[in-house]
């Protein structure tokens, strides 16, 4: 059994987690061309190694960011919404 | 001990036959390198040799022939998918496979064994009869099933109604077949270097050299070669290599999982799907049963097998199968697949002149070795994609133009 920590429920089984794909930037549908709001849908950086992902721990409908590596399937960290947005204005 | 068993004990046993020769020196530059030496690249080669004669091929691949998922897939091959495209497309490479043995020289193992996709709900006895409908109106042989035809195409399914998903229907594909499939990727490999093709297996492709829109040469890791076409058919890495070429494609690589049981006896002659109990088996033709489930919850770089998805698998099994209980798995393992989210392969020309996709191919790739091969190598040497493989353009998700592949396997309905 795979152990993901939730950042609201702590430790759980892995297999109470919905993984949503990649966290990516949402270009301004009302400004982007079609080009771009296509790229934003439907292509992945699929990247071998460290990836940030959106999360869903199902039974409490909660949620959260996770970051882990696609090569060794380490979960690295996890991170609540607000934590991982201001961590990533702060780097910007 | 007779004298003529003796003469044979010291006889030299005679040398047995090379498929292919021994991989040589790497050349200065080829017309067509092919990237990956799974079934798809090396059909690529063989029908580029073969049907435009183009012979300076060269195909790479970082590890050995058919060594990732050609080998990795449960062998299933049928043409009744759901959407129109879906459909012309794999009945064309059932018809390949049909007299591909014939063709290469080499027993396939191709075995029609008819092919049950099984409903539990409503829902997807509608899906089976709309699958049906399109699959007849195209010329493939599928039609859906009541439960009492499905005791006489397979009396070994327990069609009882007291479980917790009783089998209310199933689409029927006679068709349906298994094949070898590491003999698939031997015989194109054999009959593409017959025709002057060069196998370079151990060797990796480490960049691609792109001036001004169009590639002109391969970074490997025994050097760089000058190409003038370059294809990518690269199961399972389909984003790192197009990645190399600046391309970033609609695929998340998910683990798909796999096994089978020990031996048995052959009793099971029907290849058995269900979507909604996401379970498909079938008997070798050395009598295990080759199982596999769903594909794995989230994206991974990784061929491991877990616990969980033999938990997933079994339960469902013993409800098809309960006399199976005692039975033991033999061996697991597990392919990398590339999906995408219509279920579709992504194939053809790429924005990069002279650089070719064959990607995307997720659980739906061994079913489709022969006909990607040949419209592969059609689209490469015509530097035009063929009208069978339109709908399968990497440029569709620009256009928001997606196929919708609901009969793909390992897909929950």
């Amino acid at each position: 059994m795979k152990i993901m920590t939730c950042p609201l429920n702590g430790p759980r089984n892995i297999a109470e987690f919905v993984c949503a794909g990649e966290v990516k930037a949402m270009p301004d549908p009302a400004a982007c061309s079609d080009e771009e709001w296509a790229g934003y849908l439907f292509l992945e950086a699929n990247p071998a190694g460290l990836i940030v992902e959106w999360w869903l721990h199902a039974p409490t409908s909660y949620w959260f960011i996770a970051k882990r590596d696609t090569v060794t399937e380490q979960i690295v960290a996890t991170y609540t919404v607000e934590q991982f947005f201001a961590q990533a204005r702060a780097a910007a | 001990m007779p004298f003529a068993l003796l003469k044979h004990a010291l006889r030299r046993p005679p040398a047995a036959e090379a498929y292919w020769p021994q991989p040589g020196e790497l050349g200065q530059s080829y017309d067509v390198v092919i990237i990956g030496a799974g079934g798809h690249g090396l059909a690529a080669a063989y029908y580029l040799a073969r049907e435009h004669g183009i012979k300076r091929v060269a195909v790479l691949d970082k590890g050995y022939l058919g060594g990732g998922n050609t080998g990795r897939n449960t062998t299933i091959i049928r043409a009744n998918y759901l959407t129109p495209e879906g459909v012309a497309f794999y009945k064309e490479s059932v018809e390949l496979f049909r007299t591909l043995s014939a063709e290469l020289d080499l027993n396939l193992m191709y075995s029609e064994r008819g092919h049950l996709t099984l409903a539990h709900t409503d829902a997807a006895v509608r899906t089976a009869r709309w699958r049906a409908e399109v699959n007849q109106h195209l010329g493939v042989d599928s039609s859906l099933v009541d439960p009492d035809e499905i005791a006489r195409i397979c009396p070994q399914l327990n069609l009882s109604r007291a479980v917790r998903y009783p089998i209310l229907g199933a689409l029927y594909h006679p068709p349906g077949a298994i094949a070898r499939h590491d003999a698939v990727a031997w015989g194109y490999a054999r009959a593409a270097a017959r025709l002057g093709v060069e196998l370079h297996p151990q060797t990796e492709v480490t960049g691609l050299v792109i001036e001004r829109g169009r590639v002109s040469a391969v970074e490997t890791s025994r050097g760089r070669i000058q190409a003038g076409k370059v294809l990518q058919a690269v199961a399972g890495s389909s984003s790192l290599v197009a990645g190399m070429a600046g391309l970033k494609l609609p695929i998340r690589t998910v683990p798909l999982q796999a096994c089978v049981s020990q031996p048995l006896k052959p009793f099971l002659d029907t290849i058995i799907v269900s979507g909604s109990l996401h379970v498909y088996v079938s008997q070798s033709a050395r009598g295990e049963l080759v199982m596999g489930g769903s594909t794995d919850p989230y994206p991974l770089y990784a061929t491991r097998s877990s616990l969980e998805f033999k938990e997933g698998l079994m339960g469902p099994m013993l409800e098809l199968f309960p006399f199976l209980a005692e039975v033991k798995v033999l061996r697991q393992w597990a392919g990398m697949a590339d999906m995408t989210p219509d279920f579709s392969p992504v194939m053809g020309l790429t924005p990069i002149e002279n650089y070719f996709i064959d990607a995307g191919w997720g659980t739906w790739g061994f079913k489709a070795t022969p006909v990607s091969g040949k419209r592969m190598a059609e689209c490469v040497a015509t530097g035009r994609q063929p009208a069978l493989l339109e709908p399968f353009a990497l440029e569709r998700f620009e256009r928001v133009e997606l196929v919708g592949e609901k009969g793909a396997a390992s897909v929950g309905h």
